[in-house]
Order: C-alpha cells, then sequence, then structure tokens
C-alpha cells in the first residue's frame, strides 16, 4: 500500500522543480538552460514512478484518503486539505505525469534556443503540480485552489511569448472566458456551504469531496430536505459552469482556438490532454450529484452533444493545423461530457484516457511539422510525407485513432460512448447518439483533411511563402524558418511513446475478450467509483461499430476526392454553400458577439461609459459643488485668521475639541 | 488601574522621535535617507515584535497595554490607552511593513527631502495610534493627526491637480470626523456609559445606552466617517483624485494603511460597540457594499491611468469588507464571524497587495514618465523584475488562489453568502470583472512588441526590489497558509459582543 508521503511527493516533485527552476537555475544558470529540462524531466520521472505505484496500490486496495491538515480556521469550522485517492485519482495521476513527462522531452528539442527556456519549464512545472494538485484534493476549496492555480498555468504558456500582442490577448481571453464559468462553480461551492446545516446534522463537511458525494443519495432518498427539490442541480449546474469554461464547451469554447498562441507543446499538453480534461474530471469527481438531478444529467448531455458536433463543423473548414486540432478537441470534450450525461461515466473517463494519448501525440505532429516549415498553416505545407517519415506515420497513427478506426485506441472508447446512447431509450440518450454519429463523420472528414493538406501533394513553401503572401506584422511573426528535414530524435521519440499509447491504450487496457490476464472491460470496471450508480458497462456493440466505422471511412474517402485527388464539387454547389461555409470559418460569428457586441460595445462601451459618465459628472460635481461652498466659507474663516484658507477645516475642529475641553474643564 | 508595556508606545511614537532627529540633527540628504530607514526598520521590528507577543489564547482581550490618566477633571477623565487585540495587532504589522516598503520607495525623492521624511514618518505614527489607541480622545487626535502629513505630502511632492487633489481628500475626510465627533460626544455623554473608554464600550456594548441623540443616530455618524475613509459609494470621489496626484510611496500609505482606518473603524467601533445596530441594518449595508463593488469594478475598466485604475479597483476591494460585515445580518452565530475574518483578513491582504501594485506603478513611472495606459507597452523586457512583481499583484488582486487576496475573498463569500445569497452572488460577479480589468492592463502595459521609445528604459534597481520582494513573500505566504493571520483575526472578533450573542 502507497504512504501518504509519496502521494504528496508526486504534488511536491514538480513544485520543487518550479522552485529550483525559477529560483536557482534562471538567475544563476541561465548560461546553462539544459539544467532546467533535466530537473523537469527527472522530477516528473519520478512522479510518473510514484503515480503508476499509486495505481497499482488503489487496484489492489481500492480507496485511499490520507491526513487533513487546517489551512484556515473560523469559530466552529476549518477547511481542511487532505488527499482523496480513488481509481478515477489514480487514472489522472498516470496520465497527467506520462503525458507531461513526454512534453517536456519534446519541449527539450522544441524549445531549443528560446530565450525564454527556463521560465517556460517553470511554467510547466507550476502547471503539471496544479494539475497533480487538482485531482488529488480531498476538499473542495482546495480543488478550487488548484483549479485555479491549472488555469494560471495556462495564462502564464498561452502568453509566453509576451512580445506578441496576439499571444497576451489569447492568455488574457483564456483567463476570463474560463474565469466566467469559476463564477458558477464558486456559487456551488457557496451554495453547499449555505447548506452547512444539514451537512452536519448527518455528520457530514459542507466542504469535503467524500461527503458531498455521500450527500447525494441521502438528498434523493429525502433525508437531507435542504438541499431537494432544485438544490442538488443548482450545485451540479454551478460546478457544470466550471467544467464547461475549463473544457471549452459551448457556449465557453471560444477561447480554446486562440489559445494556439502558445508554444506548441503546451497546446499538447494543456489544451488537449489534460488541462481541458480538468472540467470533464470535475464533473466525474462531482458525479453522485449530477445523477442525483435528472435535469443535470440532460443539460450536460445536450451541451455535450452539441458542443461535439458545433466544434467538428468548426474543424472542417480552418486553414490552421493547430486550429483543426483545438476544434477537434473541443470536439471530443463534448463526446466525453456526453457520454457523462448520459451515465456512461466509464466510457467518458476511458475516452479521457485514450484521447489523451492520440490527441496530445497529433499536437507534438503538428509541432513537428512547424519545426520543419516554419508554419502552421496548412495552405503552406504540403508534400511533407516523403522528408518526414517518422512525424508522418506517427500522426497516421493518432489520426486513426482519433477517427475512431479499427483497432485504434479511439476506436474502443469512442464506440463505447455512442453504444451507451444507442442503448439508452431516452430522447435525450437519442438525441446524443444522432449529435455523435453525425460528428463522427465529420470527425473522419476533417482529420484526413488535415493529414493530406499538410502531408500530400507538392510542398507549398512553408513560412517564407505565408509571410510572402499574408503580409503578417513583424510583432506576431514566429519567427520559424524553413528547413525541411525530420525533427530531432528528442522531438520524435516522445511521439512514439505516445504512438504506443495511441494504439494499446484502447483494447488493452479495455479488451472486450479475455486478454493475457486482463480482465474484460477491465478499465470501465476499475475506473467507475462504488459512489457512482450509473456507468455500468455495455459489450461492445460489434454491429453499430461496424457502421460507424464504414461511415468514418467514407467521409475518409470523400477527403481523398477532394483533397488528394483533386475533385471539386460542381459551381453550383460551391456557390450554393458559400455563405454556410462562410459563417462556419468565421467561427459562427461567436467572437464578434462576445467580444465586439457584448463585451466591447456593450458592457465596457455603453454600461460603462455610462458608469464612469455618472462618476465624473454626477457624483463628482455634487462634490465639487459642496467643496465650492465649504471653500468660499473657508476663505471667509481664513480672511478672519491668518488667509492659509487650506487650513479652515483644521482649525474648526481644533476649535470644536477646544471649546469642548475648556467647557468640561472648567464648565 | 495604570500599566505600562511600553512596546506599544514605542511602536507608536518611534517614527514621531525620529522625525524630530531628522528635523534636528541631519544634515545631508544621504543621512535623512537612511535615518528614516533605520527609524522605519527598528519601527517594523517593533510592529513584528507586537503581533507576535500577543497570544492568541489568553484570556485577555486587550494585551500589551499602556494606560494611565491623561486628563483627570470632575467631570473628564481621558486615559492614554493602548492596547492590542486579534484585530489590531496584524494591522499594526502591516502598518510597520508598509511603513519600511515606503521608506525604501521614497529613495529616489529628489526635491525637500528632509521635510518629505518628517511627513512620511508623523504620518506612520498617526496610522499605528490609531489601530492601537482605546480611548476615544486619544484615537480621534491620531485620527485627525493623519490628516496634515497627508495634505501637505499630496500638495508638495504630488503631481498633476495636487493642491486641488490634496485639498478635496482633507475636506471629505473632513466631513466624517465631525460626523464622528458628534457621535464620540455623544457616547461620551450618554448616561451610566463608559465615557470615553473604548474597552469599556467595546464590552457593554454601546447598542442600549441612553444619549442625548438617538443610539441609531450615533451608529450612521460614526459609520459615514469610516465610509468616507474607506471609501464606500457615494463618498468615494476623493480617493482616485488623491492616489493619481500623490507620490507612489504616499499612494502606497494611502491604499495600503490609510483607507484600513475606515474598516477598522467599523469593525471596531460600529461592529464592536453596536452590534445589534450593526444586525438591524446589514441589509443596508450589504447593498450599500455590493453596489460599491460592482459599481467601482466598472468604473475601473475604464481608466486609462494606471494609478486611477488601482485607485477605483481598491474602491471595489474595499466594498468586500462591507459585504463580509453586512454578513453579521444573519443574527448573532458562527457564520457571521466568517464574515469578519474575511472583512479583516481584506484589510491586511488589499493592503499589501495594492502597495506592491502602486510600488510597481512607481517604479515604472520613474522609467517611463508616462501612466497613460495606452502609451505603454512591451515593458516586460526592459524590466523582467518589476513585470514579475506587477503581474503577481495583480493575480493576487484579482484573487487567484495560493495568493493573499483569495482567501480574504473566500471568506467575506462564504460568510455574506449565508446571510444574504443573492447579493452576494451578485458582489461575487465582481471577481470576473476584477480579471477583466487587471489582465488587461497588464496586458497593455507590460506585454506586447517592445517599444521605440522605451528602449532607454532601465530594469529596476536594488533598492526597489527589497521592498517589492518583502511584500510578495508576504503575498505568497498568507496565501498559502493563511491560518497564520486568521487565528489572530478569529481571537480579536470572537470577543465582539455580536459574536457572543450580546
Amino acid at each position: 500500500m502507497i504512504s501518504e508521503g509519496a502521494v504528496w511527493a508526486i504534488f511536491f516533485l514538480p513544485v520543487v522543480a518550479l522552485a529550483v527552476n525559477a529560483l536557482v537555475v534562471s538567475p544563476f544558470f541561465n548560461h546553462r538552460p539544459g539544467i532546467a529540462a533535466v530537473v523537469i524531466v527527472a522530477t516528473l520521472g519520478a512522479a510518473l514512478a510514484l503515480s503508476v505505484w499509486t495505481l497499482v496500490s488503489v487496484i489492489d486496495n481500492g480507496t485511499h484518503f490520507f491526513g487533513e491538515y487546517t489551512w484556515l480556521t473560523f469559530i466552529g469550522m476549518e477547511i481542511r486539505f487532505g488527499l482523496m485517492v480513488d481509481s478515477l485519482t489514480a487514472i489522472m495521476l498516470v496520465v497527467v505525469t506520462a503525458v507531461s513527462l513526454m512534453v517536456q522531452v519534446y519541449s527539450h528539442g522544441y524549445m531549443k534556443g528560446d530565450p525564454g527556456y527556463v521560465r517556460y519549464f517553470a511554467y510547466m512545472s507550476l502547471f503539471s503540480a496544479a494539475m497533480i494538485g487538482l485531482v488529488i484534493a480531498e476538499n473542495i476549496i482546495q480543488l478550487f485552489v488548484m483549479w485555479e492555480l491549472v488555469g494560471l498555468g495556462s495564462y502564464l504558456l498561452i502568453g509566453f511569448w509576451t512580445h506578441r500582442p496576439s499571444a497576451a490577448a489569447a492568455a488574457k481571453k483564456a483567463f476570463l472566458v474560463t474565469r466566467i464559468g469559476d463564477f458558477g462553480f464558486l456559487l456551488a461551492i457557496l451554495y453547499l456551504f449555505f447548506n452547512r446545516a444539514a451537512f452536519m446534522e448527518q455528520g457530514l463537511d459542507p466542504l469535503s469531496i467524500a461527503d458531498i458525494q455521500a450527500a447525494a443519495p441521502l438528498v434523493t432518498s429525502g433525508a437531507m430536505a435542504a438541499l431537494g427539490g432544485l438544490g442538488l442541480t443548482w450545485v451540479a449546474l454551478g460546478i457544470f459552469a466550471g467544467a464547461a469554461g475549463k473544457s471549452a464547451q459551448f457556449p465557453l469554447h471560444v477561447w480554446l482556438p486562440d489559445a494556439m498562441e502558445g508554444p506548441t507543446p503546451v497546446s499538447a499538453l494543456i489544451h488537449a490532454a489534460t488541462m481541458v480534461a480538468a472540467g470533464v474530471f470535475l464533473v466525474a469527481r462531482f458525479f453522485p450529484v449530477f445523477e442525483a438531478s435528472t435535469e443535470a444529467m440532460a443539460v450536460v448531455a445536450l451541451v455535450g452533444a452539441f458542443t461535439a458536433l458545433f466544434a467538428a463543423s468548426m474543424g472542417l473548414v480552418m486553414k490552421d493545423i493547430k486550429r483543426v486540432l483545438a476544434y477537434s478537441t473541443i470536439s471530443q470534450l463534448g463526446y466525453m461530457m456526453a457520454a457523462l450525461g448520459i451515465g456512461a461515466y466509464g466510457a467518458a473517463i476511458f475516452h479521457l484516457f485514450t484521447h489523451a494519448f492520440f490527441k496530445a501525440l497529433l499536437f507534438l505532429g503538428a509541432g513537428s511539422v512547424n519545426h520543419a516549415t516554419g508554419t502552421f498553416d496548412m495552405r503552406y505545407m504540403g508534400g511533407l510525407r516523403k522528408i518526414m517519415p517518422w512525424t508522418y506515420g506517427l500522426m497516421m497513427v493518432g489520426s486513426l485513432s482519433l477517427v475512431g478506426i479499427f483497432p485504434f485506441a479511439g476506436f474502443w472508447s469512442k464506440d463505447e460512448i455512442l453504444g451507451y446512447a444507442w442503448k439508452g431509450g431516452s430522447l435525450v440518450d437519442t438525441a446524443v447518439f444522432w449529435l455523435l454519429a453525425v460528428s463522427v463523420a465529420m470527425t473522419a472528414f476533417y482529420t484526413f483533411r488535415m493529414m493530406y493538406m499538410t502531408f500530400h501533394g507538392q510542398f507549398r513553401g512553408g513560412v517564407e511563402a505565408e509571410e510572402k503572401e499574408q503580409d503578417i506584422p513583424a510583432e506576431e511573426s514566429h519567427g520559424g524558418k524553413v528547413h525541411l528535414a525530420e525533427s530531432p530524435w528528442v522531438m520524435v521519440a516522445p511521439m512514439a511513446v505516445l504512438g504506443v499509447g495511441a494504439v494499446v491504450g484502447g483494447y488493452f487496457v479495455n479488451p472486450q475478450a479475455w486478454l493475457f490476464g486482463i480482465p474484460v472491460h477491465w478499465f470501465s470496471e476499475f475506473v467507475v467509483p462504488p459512489v457512482v450508480e450509473h456507468g455500468k458497462v455495455l459489450p461492445l456493440n460489434s454491429v453499430l461499430a461496424a457502421v460507424t466505422t464504414i461511415v468514418a471511412l467514407g467521409f475518409i474517402g470523400l477527403a481523398t476526392a477532394m483533397y488528394v485527388k483533386g475533385k471539386r464539387a460542381g459551381p453550383g454547389v460551391e456557390r450554393a454553400v458559400e455563405p454556410v461555409r462562410r459563417t462556419v470559418e468565421g467561427k459562427y460569428y461567436f467572437d464578434e458577439l462576445y467580444e465586439d457586441k457584448l463585451v466591447s460595445k456593450g458592457f465596457y462601451g455603453k454600461f460603462g461609459g455610462f458608469l464612469e459618465w455618472f462618476d465624473q459628472q454626477v457624483v463628482d460635481s455634487i462634490v465639487d459643488a459642496a467643496g465650492w461652498i465649504s471653500r468660499n466659507l473657508g476663505w471667509a474663516f481664513g480672511r478672519l485668521q491668518s488667509g492659509q484658507a487650506q487650513f479652515y477645516g483644521v482649525g474648526i475642529t481644533t476649535g470644536i475639541v477646544a471649546i469642548l475641553v475648556a467647557y468640561l474643564v472648567w464648565g | 488601574m495604570n500599566e505600562f508595556d511600553g512596546i506599544l508606545t514605542a511602536v507608536v511614537f518611534l517614527p514621531l522621535a525620529g522625525a524630530i532627529l531628522l528635523l534636528v540633527f541631519a544634515r545631508t540628504d544621504r543621512w535623512v535617507r537612511l535615518t528614516a530607514l533605520g527609524v522605519a526598520l527598528a519601527d517594523f521590528a517593533l510592529a513584528a515584535l507586537v503581533f507576535l507577543r500577543y497570544e492568541v489564547d489568553s484570556n485577555d482581550r486587550f494585551q500589551l497595554l499602556d494606560r494611565f490618566e491623561w486628563i483627570s477633571t470632575e467631570v473628564f477623565t481621558a486615559q492614554y490607552q493602548l492596547g492590542v487585540d486579534g484585530l489590531s495587532a496584524p494591522l499594526v504589522l502591516l502598518t510597520g511593513l508598509l511603513g519600511l516598503c515606503a521608506v525604501l520607495a521614497s529613495w529616489s525623492i529628489k526635491m525637500r527631502v528632509k521635510e518629505y521624511f518628517v511627513w512620511l514618518l508623523v504620518l506612520q505614527t498617526a496610522v499605528m495610534g490609531v489601530f492601537v489607541s482605546l480611548d476615544f480622545l486619544l484615537f480621534f487626535l491620531f485620527w485627525e493627526l493623519e490628516l496634515i502629513p497627508m495634505y501637505f505630502l499630496i500638495s508638495i511632492w504630488g503631481s498633476g491637480r495636487k493642491e486641488y487633489s490634496a485639498m478635496k481628500f482633507l475636506v471629505f475626510t473632513f466631513l466624517g470626523s465631525a460626523f464622528m465627533l458628534v457621535s464620540i460626544l455623544a457616547l461620551f455623554l450618554a448616561d451610566g456609559g463608559a465615557q470615553l473608554d473604548m474597552i469599556g464600550w467595546a464590552e457593554s456594548g454601546a447598542d442600549l445606552a441612553l444619549t442625548v441623540i438617538p443610539i441609531s443616530v450615533v451608529f450612521w455618524f460614526f459609520f459615514v466617517a469610516f465610509a468616507v475613509k474607506l471609501p464606500l459609494l457615494p463618498v468615494h470621489t476623493w480617493l482616485p483624485d488623491a492616489h493619481t496626484d500623490a507620490p507612489t510611496a504616499v499612494s502606497m500609505m494611502l491604499a495600503g494603511v490609510l483607507l484600513k482606518m475606515g474598516g477598522y473603524g467599523l469593525l471596531r467601533i460600529t461592529v464592536g460597540m453596536f452590534p445589534d445596530m450593526t444586525i438591524d441594518y446589514a441589509l443596508i449595508l450589504t447593498v450599500l457594499a455590493v453596489v460599491t463593488i460592482l459599481y467601482a469594478a466598472v468604473v475601473t475598466l475604464r481608466q486609462t491611468d494606471l494609478k486611477r485604475l488601482i485607485a477605483y479597483s481598491s474602491v471595489s476591494h474595499m466594498g468586500l469588507v462591507v459585504l463580509g460585515i453586512g454578513a453579521v445580518g444573519m443574527a448573532a452565530g458562527t457564520y457571521s464571524n466568517l464574515g469578519l475574518t474575511g472583512a479583516a483578513m481584506q484589510l491586511f491582504t488589499h493592503g499589501t497587495i495594492t502597495g506592491l501594485l502602486f510600488l510597481c506603478v512607481g517604479v515604472l513611472y520613474e522609467r517611463t514618465h508616462t501612466r497613460y495606459i495606452p502609451d505603454l507597452g512591451g515593458l516586460a523586457q526592459r524590466m523582467p523584475f518589476l513585470a514579475v512583481a506587477f503581474v503577481i499583484a495583480g493575480l493576487a488582486s484579482l484573487g487567484l488562489p495560493g495568493l493573499s487576496g483569495f482567501v480574504s475573498e473566500i471568506l467575506v463569500f462564504l460568510g455574506a453568502f449565508k446571510a444574504f445569497p443573492w447579493l452576494t452572488a451578485f458582489g461575487a460577479f465582481g471577481i470576473v470583472i476584477a480579471a477583466g480589468y487587471i489582465l488587461w492592463m497588464l496586458q497593455r502595459a507590460l506585454f506586447g512588441p517592445t517599444r521605440e521609445r522605451f528602449a532607454h528604459v532601465t530594469p529596476s534597481n536594488w533598492v526597489e526590489r527589497i521592498p517589492m520582494a518583502l511584500l510578495i513573500i508576504s503575498i505568497v505566504v498568507v496565501g498559502v497558509y493563511p491560518s497564520l493571520l486568521t487565528d489572530v483575526f478569529n481571537a480579536g472578533l470572537a470577543s465582539l459582543p455580536a459574536m457572543t450573542g450580546g
């Protein structure tokens, strides 16, 4: 059995890496930046080993709870921080440390020569620590703290190249949009605490996660009437607001595509594999609360399924390879949310697990392509298949996994979700099934469109052609150069490791039939904690799997026809779809709606402008008028005294006090 | 009843003694600065000692007492009475810390150096005096004493419309003081009361005292005085002007400790002596607080001058103090303490955070000679240390967990939500707007490409970095382990009559 210290060490190892990089390496060893990478790789390697040990321990012994430490006291109540290590935590720990480790190794190559190299690894350590802290938290405030620190990590890393205005703007946008969601999360916490008395009656703590999980069935059974009615629905929706912000679910999805302004390994780690998964983790963590509310479950399911389709549609037309992947991420997170919403807990986490590997791989691949071409715009790529065979092969593995082609990892997890939706008979289940099914087709198309535009055909000039044609301002330049060659092994090797994960991460952890002693459906059975009622495991629906595979293959074929064979629909069709295409390329104008109409013109312009005017012209004018009167009075007094008008006030009070004291003493 | 520990007298009057020393002996500017620094360091050490010597578990509510009869006649006794409880001990520490940082932040003052430091030290004596006085006459004297150095510091060493701003500050505070004076007189003349003895009033509560004017008027007059100082809407407009035109160190003191006098007064006097009244009017206080938080936050968003922006953000954040106080509205019980702990914590955390923000702006202004945000940009590359400090201060200000601002915010919200859930939910939206104005400010001032005109800008020097580092340390330590402070504040707040059902 794992000890408490070992679990804390998983968290503190990257904290140590942060401290060493920020306080020792950065000021004193900036001429030897490689030390920073060594520090973080060593600590994360150790953290990964401990995470695996934790996983083994949880498999053998079930959930661990470890000591609680008082963080804050107030009369009659304490906020205590502790550790809760259940199967979900154990899986997340392994995913986070493993993907993070690979990304750090890759970064060592990708970030070589960047003047902010040490700073980069300091931020990465902070981010890894926060993410680990998030999944081991036992207290909801503790979780919230780590949740926000994850947001901080992403703010710092998206805005890493501070000299680029677009990066600074994207960082701010990410933080702000997620904070709107966090506002809902905060209200949920406040509401839980508001009902503290009801928790106390049951001997529970309203801020302890395990106790909140335990309270949900009590509310359903009527033992905790205070939270009855819509009470739990409010809590669940508040938590979901936070989750939707971080997992970029509609309508808070707008920040994630812009977040691609950060260095590419950052995108791989936090905007694909782990941080955005935090939202899914959060819903899973409080799943008993969601289960207790049909309404909340329906909201999660429909928002997730809609997001899956909505984001996939935008992926169809993006020209930037990272943006295609970003919309793909939003779409895949929608799958996970939808799965949770229809009760497929095990399938959702299984998909989170497989997605972490293949999406990190795809992003690292995009970075590798960028390393060679200096650009992210697919219109200036092409023909890289022969030049970068490793990158091509590995990205193909990731793509097939993303599309869900047998036998890659994504196939197993995606079909588990679809099967669950198909099996459930309710209206919500049916809606979710069809939304997700259409997204499967879109996913197949945009993924292979991306692969073909990047790797097939002729090379179209890379960054040099892009800068010539697009007239990019100097401060926005990535500073990349074209040097067509395969990336160094330090970048390819981590991709290869993730590639292995994208192949075996599916069947081998969650087999449909007996496999070398791994029990059938091991992953799904293991990851669903006993407090969760739903989320039972279904056998693979092979007919359904076959149908979705055929659909996916059909759309891959369409992409092949259009982007390899160069077939185009007739001009009539193109003209007919033109407005649709423009709307989708304009991202349905959500950025304009939020940033321009609502925030800039509405909130900042109209409302803020009015309040500022009110403050200056009304409130302050009254004050100035009053001031004018008293100043003139003061002047009159001042003439009587010494002419020191400024001190009329001091004089008056001194006078009053003096008269008073005199009266009291002699009067 | 005479007791004399001496440490509080020392912590209060050491800066004044230092000021006199400067006036009499100091010859060169260099010696003036070093002497002022020595005095500020010693006073900080004493303040830290006060904080450490305060015993949380002791049965004595007020500790380290210095008291003897000061003025004694047949009708009138005024005590020289200094003491600390859990509420004032951390504020003494805060004043010592910011006093030290302010002296360091004033290193580059070139004009009339001796006078400047004399006034700065006098200011510190006045503020320290307010926090430890336990007699109304003494309290009021210190409260008024603070105006004189502030007036000169702004009107002589300030910038922009400095005379106007200094005057405005004076008039506003004065107006508040006039109200307070009436209330103090009313309490003094009350039948069978404790006269000027604040300890006596704190123990008995002033709610039921029979005074010459209705007790609710006494309550509101006190409230107005403190609301002006805090400041609360609609009497806040002096603050942006005073901040914008004051020199850096004075802005730090103003935001860091002078506003806290208002919050301290609210906790010590309105809540501490009028618990029932506070509970009765809690709804009004909460509405005022929420309006202040949101209104000031939106106006902050519109500001284009760095100092004005931070000044308005201070107004918004001080609204949180009153929101926490409004939490007593759910009647005496354990939750109300939570809101009050949050309010008291907010005084401390906002003091360090805003002090750091103003310090950063000062260091930046020294080099760029502009605070107009659209003219700034790209400074992170020229001044990396400043950028780190500024970002930390900004993040703390928007309530990022792990830094101290979050602790007070979450405590205020947890407490206030219990009393007024809907209003608190509205108020909590302030954290979203705060993230907006802070991040937007950082983006425009620090990030983006380096500008040609800032090519000559030099990184911060060590004299500037030390106070930044001190404030960062306090922000991080309190953020990571807030029990250091909450335990002390709790000890002070737990004995308020409101908390014991009085």
